[in-house]
C-alpha cells in the first residue's frame, strides 16, 4: 500500500557540514535521499522504514568529478548522466561509463546517483563491479572527518556495509592507470535499460607478449554482495589465453560465485551464464578485442 | 493503524511550472506528480506504474528528464519544471505534438506527454537523432498500444520537420 507522506519528514538543508551535524545529532534515525531512485520505490510500495529524511540531491559538495593527475574523484552525488558526460570517464573507465548507460531509462539516469547505488548495496546493482575491478577507494565523511576506504572492503554481507549511521559516502576514488587495459562488460537481463540484471560482469585485463599480464574479473547477482573472483583471476594470471585455459578459468568462476535461485533467474542459470561469460571475455582478448 | 501523535508539518515550496511562478503547501514528502495534478491541475503529468518504471511522469525538472512519481516535492524547491502542457504556444502544437498525431505516435494517449517530454529532451540535445538513439532516449517510456514503431517515426519525422530537412 502507498505511505502517507504525512507520516514521513524531510529536511533539505543547503550544505554538507549542516547535513552532517543532523546525522550526528540523532546517529541513525535520519537517512539520505540523493535521488530517490531505490528509496522512493520503497515509499511508493509502503515500504520505507525510515520516517525520518534528509535530502542530499544536488549538494554542490556531492556532485562534481574533478580529474587529478593520479585519480579521478567522483562525488557521491553525481548522477549516471553525470558520469556517461565525463569524457575521461568514458575514455579511462568504459567500464563505469558502460555500467552507466545500464542503469534504467533517461529519466533514472538523470536522477540515480553513484552513491545511492554502492550505499544501496544490491548485489545486482550494474556499476559496482565496476568499482570491483578499478579497486575504486571510497571517502566517508562526518562530523568526525573523512576516511578513505578501499572499496573491496565495504561491502560486509548481505546489505550490509562499513558506513557508519552518522556518515555520508563523500567520493569514489580511482587511479587513472588503466588506459593499457582491455575492457569488457556485459550485463545479461532481459534487456539492458528498466531490468534488474541476472547476471552482469566486468572484467579488464593486460597482455604482455601474449601472456595475461594483470587481469580483474567481478561480477553482480552471483553472490550475496558484489563480487570479485580471485580465484578464476589467479587461474588466469600469467598464462596464455588457450582452449584448456578458457575451460580451466570457466570451472573456476562457476565454483568461485555462490549464486541463488530468486525471481529473476536460478543458482543453475547463473553459473553457466557466469562460465560464459568469463569464456567470452578470453575468447575476445585471445583476438584482440575485448569489448 | 497509525497512532501517530506527532503534527505533521507542511511546507511552502514554490517552483516554475511552464514560465509561470507556482506556491503551494505540500507535505515535503508529497510526491512532484500528485502535486503538479491536485495542487497546479497539470493533469497531463500521468500516473502508471508510480514506481520509476513506465515514464508516463515524466517531466523535465532543470531542463532533465525525470520520473516526477519518484522526486519528493520538496527537492523541487525552485526548480523550473516544464510538463506537456508548456510545450503547445497559444493554439499552435509543437513541432512533436504534431507529429504523434500526423503519424500516429498515440493511441490510448496515457504514454503520450512522457514519450512527447523523452523526445523533446532528445532532440533538446541531439537534433538529428538515429533510430538507435530515439530507441535508447525513449527506453524508459512503456506504450501498451502502438508497439513503438509509429512513436519511433513520429520522432523522426519531428525531428526531420524542424531541421528542415
Ligand atoms: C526504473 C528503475 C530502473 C533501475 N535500473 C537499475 C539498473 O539497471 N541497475 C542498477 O544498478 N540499479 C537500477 N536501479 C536502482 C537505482 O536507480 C540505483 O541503485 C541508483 O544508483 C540509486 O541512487 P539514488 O541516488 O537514486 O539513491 P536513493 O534512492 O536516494 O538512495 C539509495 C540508498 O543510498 C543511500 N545514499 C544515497 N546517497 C548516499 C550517500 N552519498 N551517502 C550515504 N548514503 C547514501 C540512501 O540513504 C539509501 O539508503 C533502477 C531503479 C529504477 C527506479
Ligand atoms: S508513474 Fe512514474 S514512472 Fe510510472
Ligand atoms: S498510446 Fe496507449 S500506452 Fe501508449
Amino acid at each position: 500500500m502507498r505511505s502517507n507522506p504525512a507520516d514521513y519528514e524531510l529536511l533539505a538543508p543547503a550544505t554538507l557540514k549542516s547535513i552532517l551535524s543532523i546525522l550526528a545529532d540523532e546517529p541513525g534515525s535520519w537517512r539520505p535521499i540523493a535521488g530517490g531512485t531505490d528509496l522512493m520505490v520503497q515509499y511508493a510500495a509502503g515500504n520505507l522504514a525510515a520516517r525520518k529524511l534528509v535530502s542530499i540531491w544536488g549538494l554542490r559538495e556531492l556532485r562534481h568529478i574533478d580529474v587529478l593527475p593520479d585519480e579521478v574523484r567522483i562525488g557521491a552525488g553525481s548522477t549516471y548522466t553525470d558520469l556517461r558526460a565525463n569524457a575521461i570517464i568514458e575514455s579511462e573507465f568504459p567500464l563505469l561509463s558502460t555500467a552507466a548507460s545500464w542503469t534504467g531509462g533517461i529519466a533514472n539516469q538523470n536522477r540515480g546517483t553513484i552513491g545511492g547505488n554502492i550505499v544501496n548495496a544490491s548485489p545486482a546493482a550494474d556499476s559496482l563491479p565496476a568499482l570491483l575491478v578499478y579497486e575504486a577507494e571510497l571517502i566517508l565523511v562526518s562530523v568526525r572527518g573523512e576516511r578513505r576506504v578501499p572499496y573491496v572492503t565495504f561491502h560486509t554481507g548481505y546489505r550490509q556495509t562499513r558506513l557508519a549511521p552518522d556518515e555520508l559516502v563523500l567520493a569514489v576514488c580511482m587511479r587513472r592507470r588503466y588506459s593499457e587495459y582491455q575492457a569488457y562488460a556485459r550485463k545479461v537481463g532481459p534487456r539492458n535499460a528498466q531490468a534488474i540484471s541476472k547476471v552482469c560482469i566486468a572484467a579488464l585485463s593486460r597482455l604482455a607478449g601474449g601472456v595475461v599480464d594483470d587481469i580483474r574479473i567481478a561480477m553482480g547477482s552471483v553472490a550475496p554482495i558484489p563480487l570479485r573472483l580471485k580465484e578464476t583471476e589467479t587461474t588466469i594470471r600469467g598464462h596464455r589465453v588457450d582452449p584448456a585455459l578458457v575451460s580451466m578459468a570457466q570451472q573456476r568462476a562457476a565454483a568461485e560465485i555462490q549464486p541463488i535461485d530468486d525471481i529473476r533467474s536460478t543458482a543453475r542459470y547463473r553459473r553457466a551464464v557466469a562460465g560464459n561469460l568469463v569464456g567470452e571475455f578470453l575468447n575476445r582478448l585471445g583476438s584482440g578485442n575485448a569489448r | 493503524m497509525s497512532t501517530t501523535t506527532h503534527q505533521p508539518q507542511k511546507s511552502e515550496i514554490s517552483f516554475t511550472v511552464n514560465g509561470q511562478r507556482a506556491t503551494v503547501h505540500a507535505h515535503p514528502m508529497e510526491r512532484l506528480l500528485d502535486v503538479l495534478r491536485q495542487q497546479v491541475n497539470l493533469t497531463g503529468v500521468k500516473e502508471g506504474c508510480g514506481e520509476g518504471e513506465c515514464g508516463s511522469c515524466s517531466i523535465l525538472m532543470n531542463g532533465v528528464l525525470v520520473n516526477s512519481c519518484l522526486v519528493p516535492i520538496l527537492q523541487a524547491n525552485d526548480a523550473d519544471i516544464i510538463t506537456i502542457e508548456g510545450l503547445a504556444s497559444q493554439d499552435r502544437l509543437h513541432v512533436l505534438q504534431q507529429a504523434f498525431l500526423d503519424c500516429g505516435g498515440a493511441q490510448c494517449g496515457i504514454c503520450t506527454p512522457g514519450m512527447i517530454l523523452a523526445a523533446f529532451h532528445l532532440l533538446s540535445k541531439n537534433p538529428q537523432p538515429s533510430r538507435e538513439e530515439i530507441g535508447e532516449a525513449l527506453s524508459g517510456n512503456l506504450c501498451r498500444c502502438t508497439g513503438y514503431t509509429q512513436i519511433f517515426e513520429s520522432v523522426a519525422e519531428a525531428a526531420r520537420r524542424s531541421t528542415g530537412r
